[in-house]
């Protein structure tokens, strides 16, 4: 047994419960811990990386019992890169919070912590109940910091979103009630062993119960009929958060890989690719939608949550096609706009601070400080989320696009990406264009000077951008070598037969 | 015994999805709370229904599986905490908006205005 496994969850929960006991410490002192914690988890993280990248199985048993009976831990490449896109994103946005945003709420850093533990023990767990304790430990985290700041305008986008998930969990627990009566565990090695020996009556049980929890995973990762209250709430939130929220919907989509390849994937027997034909064209739906609300956004905040909502529905399309390829592109496309949109969320705040009362409105205002500086990463971050040469978010469509064989589906996929990433581009210059180009003389009430650590952290993730461009080469070989160990099923069963307890892994 | 226990199930989810669904937030935290009483019921019965059977392995031909308990008792726990914040989200909604809609103020047509401000008394 590895102890590593458990590091990305101690830290922060360590971490985030000295916090908690530290509402009164000097800010000081209190951001120093919570920063140094963030980077703690990122350094384990990559240790972790480090140990997947062998391709092997790694499991931590809590309390030395074997699985079924107990709950595990397992890492994987799948689980590593997703730990690492996470803890990235969680230091720069955390950096991104020191410069004021986490003034207003003495237990913002608590939040933000056991955010990011609840992000961490969802990716790291092989249990169903343990992913929806998981989910829950996220989104109570999240319901605080999606109301941090104060202001009433965040009380209705915060009351929608809360009432929503909690019906999620409701399903989310009908389901799991639904998968255990017939059998009889809720381990995930286990289940992808026994579901394709359920027969007759009970077959329709599971399949029921695996259509809700797409429903669930749906509702987190926000596809199309349930995806509306992501805007609001997202172009609510104060621009950190919106930056960490980038990665929750990517927890749906990270569930939706983990479940259906490995429980519902080719081995299934007759539940085999169960729900993917209804998610393909839900995820080109959800496309344009995602575009047609970029379009018609008139603040910043909301084009980039629709932006969130456009790269929900290319990440599943290649992922609903069942195809090696295609997963290995989704998973290099997630890296590229997780951070890109994160960065983007940042630089709209930054942008909003200079211009005064005209806020991230897109409307002519007068010419705003730094004009350079933040029309530079906005036009990257555009550049890369839009999908143009030569940043990641090209590279990533472009294997998206190759993924697909020819067939009908080819083309429906072509013709949608192709057409919303033009519109895309439409909505970016068309906002980027008034923001920074039109301008009308008067003048605005010189804002606070712009903070050091604010800029370096969303250059930083901005630059993300192309430091992916430069290392498309090993990440690519990775994202593969992820794919190729996710269709491997029957190797995740093996964790079932290898001795936790002595063994030498 | 089946029956009666799939009835108070469909007849809790039933209620708690209609009051889910109306527009004030009171109805909504009570929706949230039937759903979750429904869905707590629905776990203990997947371990299925019977009675005087011991929960411990090969001294009997059956057994109880006390796993679905462990369950719902956490389910029980993670659903009262989350109603708790509701209420308080709920409060606070009720604070800002002076309004206790869902959407902080009711869609009004210049139609029924008056009768509406007349129905909630503002």
């Amino acid at each position: 047994m590895n102890h590593w496994l458990i590091a990305p969850i101690v830290l922060p929960l360590v971490g985030g419960i000295l916090q908690t006991f530290m509402g009164y410490a000097p800010i000081g002192l209190r951001r120093t811990l919570a920063i140094a914690t963030s980077v703690l988890v990122l350094a384990a993280s990559v240790v972790l990386l480090s140990l997947a990248n062998d391709g092997s199985y790694r499991v931590y048993a809590f309390g030395n019992w074997q699985p079924p009976f107990g709950i595990v831990l397992v890492l994987d490449r799948l689980a590593a890169l997703m730990l690492v896109v996470t803890s990235v994103l969680a230091v720069l946005a955390h950096i991104f919070s020191i410069g004021g945003a986490d003034e207003g709420n003495r237990q913002f850093h608590t939040l933000f912590l056991f955010q990011i533990m609840g992000l961490n023990v969802a990716f790291l767990t092989g249990d169903l109940f343990n992913l929806f304790v998981a989910f829950e430990i996220l989104l109570i985290a999240s319901y605080g910091l999606l109301m941090h700041g104060g202001g009433t305008s965040r009380t209705v986008p915060g009351l929608h979103y809360a009432a929503l998930n909690i019906v999620g969990s409701a399903i989310f627990l009908i389901a799991l009630g639904m998968i255990y009566s017939v059998t009889g565990t809720l381990n995930m090695a286990d289940l992808a062993i026994k579901i394709p020996q359920v027969t007759g009556e009970n077959l329709s049980l599971i399949k029921a119960g695996a259509m809700m929890l797409l429903v669930v995973f749906g509702l987190k990762a926000a596809i199309l009929p349930l995806c509306f209250w992501l805007p609001k709430a997202y172009a609510k939130a104060t621009a950190p958060v919106a930056a960490l929220f980038a990665i929750m919907t990517k927890v749906g989509v990270y569930a939706i890989i983990r479940v259906y390849v490995l429980m519902f994937g080719e081995n299934a027997g007759e539940l085999a690719f169960l729900g993917m034909d209804w998610l393909f064209p839900l995820a080109l739906i959800t496309l344009s939608m995602g575009v047609i609300g970029a379009l018609g956004a008139d603040n910043l905040k909301t084009l980039i949550a629709w932006q969130v909502i456009i790269s929900v529905g290319t990440l599943l399309a290649p992922i609903a096609l069942g195809s090696e390829a295609g997963l290995s592109a989704a998973l290099f496309y997630l890296l590229s706009t997780t951070w890109t949109v994160a960065g983007l969320f940042l630089v709209a705040e930054m942008v909003a601070i200079q211009r005064g009362s005209a806020g991230d409105r897109i409307v002519t205002a007068p010419k705003m400080p730094h004009r350079t500086l933040l029309s530079v990463l906005f036009m990257v971050g555009a550049v890369a989320a839009a999908g143009l040469p030569p940043l990641s978010g090209f590279f990533g469509k472009v294997l998206i696009l190759k993924s697909v064989e020819a067939g009908p589906q080819m083309a429906w996929l072509w013709s949608v990406l192709l057409v919303g990433s033009f519109l895309t581009l439409i909505a970016y210059s068309r906002a980027g264009s008034i923001l920074f180009w039109r301008t009308i003389d008067g003048h605005i009430k010189p804002p606070e000077p712009m903070k050091g650590v604010v800029s370096v952290s969303t250059g930083a993730l901005i630059g993300l951008t192309v430091v992916v461009v430069a290392f498309a080469g090993p990440i690519n070989e990775y994202t593969e070598a992820t794919a190729a160990q996710l269709f491997d099923t029957s190797a995740y069963t093996q964790i079932l037969t290898t001795p936790v307890f002595g063994g030498n892994n | 015994m089946e029956v009666l226990f799939a009835l108070v199930i469909g007849t809790l989810t039933a209620s708690g999805v209609y009051l889910l669904l109306r527009a004030r937030t009171f109805p909504v935290v009570m929706g949230l709370t039937l759903l979750s009483y429904g869905v707590n019921l629905f776990l203990f019965a997947s371990g299925r229904l019977s009675t005087a059977q011991q929960a411990i392995l090969g001294t009997a031909d059956n057994y109880s599986d006390p796993l679905p308990q462990a369950l719902v008792l956490t389910a029980i726990v993670i659903g009262f905490a989350m109603t708790a914040f509701v209420v308080v989200l709920s409060l606070r909604n009720l604070a800002d908006n002076d309004d206790d809609h869902v959407d902080g103020c009711p869609p009004v047509k210049p139609a029924n205005r008056t009768q509406e401000q007349e129905e909630t008394g503002k």
